[in-house]
């Protein structure tokens, strides 16, 4: 039992830091009907930007309380975040906005190439050591069951960042401008809606709910490096397909269950099948779900049939 | 500049007389050395030339006659970047050049691919530091090792940790690389054959940071000793989560792991608890690691890294050959080279039928005051 509860844990925290990171994936593919795929390496570069911060934090003023230290690199680390999700947009994207699908594919697979190869040149090819400013000693508030309070800090902030998403959206103008502009560019435009700016705002936005996620993701792991990004986006886009692209609930559902899924999958999967497969089947058993879930609900667990965006 | 020019006149000279076959006062032979010369381990590579190198200035010294001629050996030092493509390429180089031996290259990935070219021009080589079993299974018959391989070392580790550890219960975890598998499955052979129960077999990969869904699972079998092998990248964040689930088993990786980077990575999470074991003794426990540690600070100024002596003993093994042989040439001392015998510094070289060193040494590490200390 405890190991079940465990595993649950487990699955939380790291189904929290999908959630954020899918987020980011589904705004952007709800907005433009482009997968960002350069959105993991905006996780990356956030948690290698507030690595940065703490270490000359550290320098200048090493007495600080360690909480406003990861405050502040959590400051820095936004704002950075923010202006190259705004300048991938401007840049990269918009231009090819009319294009044929596959070309603002493909620039955002190079995208993240870039970004990874320009991370590696700044930060170089080591693992750092991320500073676990939050304690990581366990607790146990049920015995057997151990959890750390930063594991508690991701899970809390996540679900608060995501509240504060959800009600951005849905009850103010911004937002409203925002489901205009993902209903339709055309006529938002004509509404009155200034879409270029929606768009570079909901990249904006992504970017700074991957700065997050990275930061939490390394203060966890206590670890940072230029390809971190990598997975997590990977599994994070898998989250968002996985409750529905476009949709921000479905996003953070997708996100919660691929992290269960994975963490109960690994723990049970070589009992479930009597030690025919094991754990290094662990993602393959996510994969699994999620073509099972796209079988009988194609558009995902929350997702909603939408006709074929322009 | 006027050293350069002689030597490569004698450079020149040496190549005229092998051609011509022309006998006369002194002769020029080389060996090839290739590691990594640049990039994050080139501080390794240097240390394993400079350990060559060693060794033929100090025959040199001593004046080695083959043949009836004077013998003055030589260097020809290469790069492979640690990487094996650039690996085989100066592989290639060395072949062109027509070295009569090569000593290296350091790591594995670069040296099973690099071996198979000096197989076709049947030059020997011996490697210093590769350990990866499947270099000397490939048979080639010019191919060996100075350092013991991976397989000697998973034996050590499972004995060690049903032995000296005196676990009963053992959950093992890889990272699907051919050297943590292949590792991780020595440890289970030899933890069996020693009377190890192995609880759990737990896999993950070479990219991952978070194991908490198989540490969980590993947890409840209740394990006395947690084997992972991998690199310290993921062996760092292993033991952290190891302490945030509160499992107090002992945990054993291997020479991936064993190093400085596992200190930073691991962080507050290694106790007296964390092992982990390298193919080599450690400098002072060599025979004749303190003689040798004094020669090589003498002459480059610097201290040795790891593998140096293992670099040594390797030219050394290639030169005692071509004396027993009384032939530089490869085909003649390669059958001298497996039948060798001698004390180096690291030990007694010999080699298997295999071409793996007979006698390959492991030694434990357990963390202690801030760093792997040997265990006695």
């Amino acid at each position: 039992m405890e190991t079940l509860l465990q595993q649950i844990v487990n699955g939380l925290v790291v189904g929290s830091v999908y959630a954020l990171v899918a987020l980011g994936y589904t705004m952007v593919y709800g907005i433009l009907g482009l997968i960002n795929f350069a959105h993991g390496e905006v996780v990356m570069i956030g948690a290698l930007t507030a690595l940065q911060t703490l270490l000359i934090l550290m320098g200048v003023a090493p007495d600080m309380a360690p909480l406003l230290k990861l405050a502040i690199a959590v400051l820095v680390a936004m704002p950075v975040c923010m202006i190259l999700g705004f300048l991938m947009e401007r840049l990269a994207y918009r231009r090819l906005r009319n294009a044929p699908r596959l070309a603002p594919l493909i620039t955002a697979i190079g995208m993240s190439f870039l970004l990874q190869t320009l991370a590696m040149i700044i930060w170089g090819r080591n693992y750092h050591t991320f500073p676990q400013l939050i304690s990581t000693t366990p607790m146990q508030p049920i015995p057997g069951v151990f959890v750390t309070p930063v594991q508690v800090a991701i899970v809390i902030v996540s679900a608060l960042v995501m509240a504060g998403l959800i009600l951005l959206v849905t009850k103010t103008r911004l937002g409203r401008a925002m489901r205009a502009t993902a209903e339709n560019h055309r006529v938002a435009s004509l509404m009155g809606v200034d879409t270029n700016a929606i768009i570079g705002l909901t990249f904006i936005i992504g970017a700074g709910l991957a700065a997050v996620a990275g930061v939490m993701f390394a203060s966890n792991y206590g670890i940072a490096h230029y390809a971190m990004g990598f997975m997590p986006g990977l599994k994070a886009f898998t989250a968002a397909v996985l409750g529905g692209i476009g949709n921000l609930g479905g996003a953070m559902l997708g996100g919660i269950v691929l992290g269960l899924v994975e963490a109960v999958g690994a723990g049970y999967i070589e009992t479930m099948t009597f030690g025919f497969l094991n754990s290094s089947y662990q993602d393959i058993f996510a994969f699994v779900i999620l073509g099972i879930v796209l079988i009988f609900r194609p558009t995902g667990l929350l997702g909603e049939r939408v006709s074929d965006r322009a | 500049m006027k050293k350069t020019g002689i030597a490569i006149a004698i450079m020149g000279l040496g190549f005229g007389l092998m051609s011509g076959g022309v006998s006369a006062a002194d002769m020029v032979v080389k060996l090839g050395h290739v590691g990594p010369l640049t990039g994050s381990i080139s501080h390794l590579g240097k240390d394993n030339e400079n350990g060559a190198l060693l060794a033929i200035e100090e025959y040199n010294a001593k004046g080695v006659t083959i043949g009836g001629k004077k013998i003055k050996f030589e260097i020809m030092g290469e790069d492979d970047q640690a990487d094996p493509r650039a690996g085989t390429t100066v592989a290639q180089r060395l072949v062109d050049a027509e070295v009569v031996g090569v000593v290296g290259h350091l790591n594995s990935g670069t040296t099973i691919p690099a071996s198979r070219i000096y197989h076709q021009a049947g030059i020997p080589m011996i490697s210093p530091s590769a350990t990866n079993p499947k270099l000397t299974q490939q048979n080639y018959a010019g191919v060996f090792r100075t350092i013991a391989n991976d397989v000697q070392q998973g034996g050590a580790i499972g004995k060690f940790a049903t032995g000296a550890l005196g676990a009963k219960n053992i959950a093992i975890i890889d990272d699907r690389t051919a050297y943590g598998q292949g590792l991780a499955d020595e440890v289970e052979k030899s933890a069996k054959a020693t009377g190890g129960k192995i609880v759990a077999r737990e896999f993950t990969n070479d990219k991952a940071t978070d194991f908490m869904a198989i540490l969980t699972k590993i947890k409840a079998q209740n394990p006395d000793v947690i084997f992972f092998g991998g690199m310290d990248a993921q062996g760092g964040p292993m033991l952290r989560q190891l302490k945030q689930l509160g499992i107090n088993a002992k945990f054993i990786t291997g020479d991936g792991a064993c190093s400085g980077e596992m200190l930073k990575l691991a962080g507050d999470a290694l106790s007296g608890n964390a092992y982990c074991t390298q193919a080599g003794l450690p400098l002072d426990k060599m025979p004749g690691g303190k003689d040798f540690k004094e020669r090589y600070k003498k002459r480059f100024n610097l201290d040795v890294q790891i593998y140096a002596p293992y670099a040594y003993d390797a030219a050394a093994a290639m030169i005692e050959a071509m004396k027993v042989a009384d032939s530089t040439v490869p085909a003649k001392y390669l059958p001298a080279l497996k039948a060798i015998n001698f004390q180096g510094v690291t030990g007694n070289v010999a080699f298997d039928a295999k071409g793996d060193i007979k006698e390959g040494a492991i030694t434990v590490y357990q963390y202690k005051d801030g760093g792997w200390n040997p265990v006695p």
